[in-house]
Order: structure tokens, then C-alpha cells, then sequence
């Protein structure tokens, strides 16, 4: 059975969870944009071993992120697996050589120049990761949208993120309580069913379920055109923090981040691959 | 018949994204369907994405499955898969693009309006997954690209499949559910 406890947000007292929203919201967009830019494995791994300090600082628990690094290292592992499948020899186009290391065919060749490349892609998506996990755990939810809407989102586009914040718990328990009156009518989702009958099966959970939000989109839309929503062009948000010297600072500090990363390609690498190959 | 704007946003294309995202977000989480094949199921959120895009419009449509996937995957895997979050929103709102030519709030759901719908569905699929989600992961994260291409078309087909069963089996049970204007006659 699902947990309704996803969204969990525990306020805690450091220097982490002090910033603002927006700050924490700028911070990720240029980390992850440092990191999303750069090929340069060193780079890479400096940017992912300070995210993993962060999170050390933050006091973020080993335990509440398990699931998150399981999932994920099932996923690098089978994107390392398929890259090597579908082009073993693409790390040879990137580089421009080819030092092999041992063969299984002609085609089926381990390069250096490979390796290099699937591993660096491999600790790109591995330190996107706790970049992610601080910004995911560490920000309010109710403070996401005014974060949002600071940095320059129209309040009408913000306000729909706090809503499907807002509504994502109701969500699984309308969903849980509908899924258990229907199996207990007989209706099984398992691979045990034929195909069609399974896709029929869903639909019937799901359709009790989007009558439901189709009857609280109603409700929820009268409730806020009742109070006026959408007449001024900007509005107050109850839970927005105001902007100290740290949050400053750490926007600074992650500008610089993603302005090494940018410098890094044009100045050394001449490319946003690192070659030490040439 | 009043006429629909593609894109007028008004209180209830918010809500509607809102809330429609926070299902989104739980479908495309939990409820799957297998197929047989493995690591490959049929994701139902499409499905609930096209019936949203087809009932509120492209903008609520695109908001829904972009903020949904981000959502989703920031929860699973602490970060969101860019290209493919991009491609989400693309998809849904390719497919919300046929809303000002349905009537499906007022009972109104023929077999044009299917093959319409269906159209529109497989085309937005088409172009996402087989064009915007490979070039993106080519440029973002420079996978090679055949391997990004090969991932797109087993995504694109089983996307419509979502959005054309669970999709138009949404559209024609809601339809139902919903008087028909001028369904009523006056008895002599």
C-alpha cells in the first residue's frame, strides 16, 4: 500500500532549511544546470561530493532517502548496461581516438575513451541526485509557489504547483479507499488478468476517482473565484520568507558553481567534454 | 455552442491543473499496467493526461503532465529527467490543442470526435517521444542516439495506447454521464 507521508516536510533549525524557498529554488536550477552543461568527470564528481556534504549539513538522514538511491542506481545501472549495448563505440565519436582495453567482438569493443564517457555520464546523473533530494526536502511546500512566483513566474502559473502540493495526499487516500471497495468487488490488477481485462480493471478504479477530482475542481474553482482570485495582477503570499545576507551569499556561491562550469568548457576543455586523450 | 479559446486561462484552468497534476503525479507513480514485456508498462497517467488536455485545454493539459513528471520523478528519484519531463508537457498539450473542437462537457462525444481526438493524440505522441524527448536527451545529457530513438518509439507507441484506450474510454464514459443539452422534450 502507498504512503501518503511523501510530502512529509520536517521543519528543522539549520543553515540549510533557514534559507528561502527562492533561494533554495535558484540554487538548484544553477546547480543543476552546472551539472547538466559540464562532461568533465572532475568537475562532475567536485560538484557531487559538496552536494553530498550539503546534505550532511542539512542533517538529511541516510534512511529517508534509501528508496531515492535504490531507484536510482537501478537506473544508472541499466542506462550503463543499454548505452554499451546500443553504441559501444560512441565514446570513439566523442573523443576523437581509440585505446582499447579488450574485445568481446569487432563491434563489442571496450575503450578507455568509452569508459570514460559512460562512467562520466553515470556521476552526472548520480550528483544530480543530492542536489534534487535538499532542494525536494529542505523547502516548505507551501513555500515552493511563493518561491515560484519570486522568481518572476506569474502567480497564476505558481499557483497550480501549490495546489497539486496541497492535493497530492488527498489524492492517494481517495485513491487507496476506491482501489480496495472495487478489489473487494472482485477486480484484479495483477498479471494474473488478461491484458484488456487489466486496462479495464484500471479504468474502473480511476474513473470513481477522476469523477471525484472533476467534482473538487469544481468546488475548489467556486471557493476561489467566490474570493476574488486572479483579479490583481500580483498577490501576497502568506508563507514567502524575506531575503537575508546567507541567502545572498549561497546564490552567489552557486553562481560561481555554474559559471567554473562554463569557464571550465571554454577556457580549458575547449569543449564540454574533458579530453585526456588528445 | 459557445465558442472555446485554446487558451484562456481562467480560475478553473488553475485549479484544474492543480489538481489534475497532484492525480497525475499519483498515477504516473503507482498505477501501471505490465504488458509482459519487461521494465515496459503501459502508463495510465497519459491516459488521465489526455482526458484532462481534451476537457480543459492545452494549457492546463501541458502543466498537468509537465509538472506531474517532474513532480513524480523528483519524488522517486530525488531529481527530474529534464528531456523527458519536457516531452510529458509537449505531449499533453500537443493533445489539448483538439479541446475547442470537443463538447464533451455538455454530453457530446461522437465517433468523429473520437477519430478527432485520437488524431490529435497520436500525432502529440508521435512528435514528443520519437522527436523532442531524443533530440533533448541528445543535447542535455549527449546519450548516444540510438539508444535514445529506440527508447522514444517504444515510448510513443505505448503512450497511445494509453492515451487512446484509457483516453477515449474516459471521454465516452464521462460523455454519458453528462445531459445532453436540449435533452429534455416537453410533454404534450
Amino acid at each position: 500500500m502507498m504512503k501518503s507521508k511523501l510530502f512529509d516536510y520536517v521543519e528543522k533549525d539549520n543553515i540549510i532549511y533557514n534559507l528561502t524557498g527562492f533561494t533554495k529554488f535558484i540554487c538548484f536550477i544553477l546547480l543543476s544546470a552546472s551539472v547538466m552543461f559540464s562532461y568533465d568527470i572532475r568537475f562532475i564528481i567536485g560538484v557531487g561530493t559538496i552536494s553530498f556534504i550539503i546534505l550532511r549539513v542539512a542533517d538529511i538522514r541516510l534512511k529517508r532517502i534509501r528508496m531515492m538511491l535504490i531507484y536510482v542506481s537501478v537506473f544508472i545501472i541499466l542506462n550503463f548496461v543499454l548505452t554499451f549495448i546500443f553504441s559501444p563505440r560512441y565514446g570513439e565519436t566523442l573523443y576523437g581516438s581509440f585505446h582499447p582495453i579488450f574485445s568481446f567482438s569487432e563491434h563489442y569493443t571496450l575503450s578507455y575513451e568509452q569508459l570514460l564517457y559512460q562512467l562520466t555520464k553515470s556521476a552526472k546523473y548520480a550528483s544530480a541526485i543530492p542536489i534534487g533530494i535538499l532542494f525536494f526536502l529542505a523547502t516548505n511546500p507551501s513555500e515552493f509557489a511563493a518561491s515560484l512566483n519570486k522568481a518572476g513566474l506569474s502567480y497564476k502559473a505558481a499557483y497550480p504547483v501549490s495546489l497539486t502540493l496541497r492535493y497530492f495526499p488527498e489524492m492517494i487516500r481517495n485513491y487507496n479507499d476506491i482501489a480496495l471497495a472495487q478489489q473487494s468487488r472482485g477486480l484484479d490488477l495483477s498479471k494474473k488478468e488478461k491484458f484488456m481485462t487489466r486496462v479495464k480493471n484500471t479504468v474502473n478504479i480511476c474513473f470513481p476517482l477522476i469523477l471525484v477530482t472533476l467534482d473538487r475542481i469544481e468546488i475548489v474553482t467556486n471557493a476561489m473565484d467566490l474570493r476574488g482570485f486572479g483579479k490583481s495582477r500580483r498577490r501576497t503570499w502568506y508563507s514567502a520568507k524575506p531575503m537575508a545576507t546567507r541567502d545572498w551569499i549561497a546564490i552567489i556561491l552557486c553562481f560561481l558553481v555554474l559559471s567554473t562550469s562554463i569557464l571550465l568548457s571554454v577556457f580549458i576543455n575547449h569543449s564540454r567534454f574533458w579530453n585526456p586523450f588528445s | 455552442m459557445e465558442e472555446k479559446k485554446l487558451f484562456k486561462v481562467t480560475t478553473k484552468t488553475i485549479v484544474a491543473t492543480g489538481i489534475g497534476a497532484a492525480l497525475f503525479t499519483l498515477l504516473f507513480m503507482y498505477v501501471k499496467i505490465p504488458t509482459g514485456i519487461p521494465n515496459t508498462e503501459i502508463q495510465t497517467a497519459y491516459g488521465v493526461g489526455a482526458f484532462f488536455a481534451a476537457l480543459f485545454g492545452p494549457i492546463a493539459g501541458g502543466l498537468i503532465a509537465f509538472i506531474g513528471h517532474a513532480i513524480s520523478d523528483s519524488v522517486q528519484y530525488g531529481s527530474a529527467w529534464w528531456s523527458w519531463v519536457i516531452a510529458s508537457g509537449c505531449s499533453c498539450f500537443i493533445m489539448g490543442l483538439c479541446y475547442s473542437k470537443l463538447d464533451v462537457e455538455n454530453g457530446v462525444f461522437t465517433g468523429k470526435d473520437m477519430l478527432r481526438f485520437n488524431i490529435y493524440q497520436v500525432i502529440a505522441n508521435v512528435v514528443s517521444w520519437m522527436l523532442i524527448a531524443p533530440t533533448l536527451d541528445v543535447i542535455i545529457y549527449a546519450e548516444p542516439a540510438s539508444l535514445v530513438f529506440t527508447q522514444g518509439w517504444v515510448a510513443a507507441l505505448s503512450n497511445a495506447v494509453s492515451a487512446g484506450v484509457i483516453g477515449t474510454l474516459l471521454l465516452f464514459v464521462y460523455s454519458k454521464t453528462r445531459a445532453q443539452k436540449g435533452s429534455l422534450t416537453k410533454e404534450k
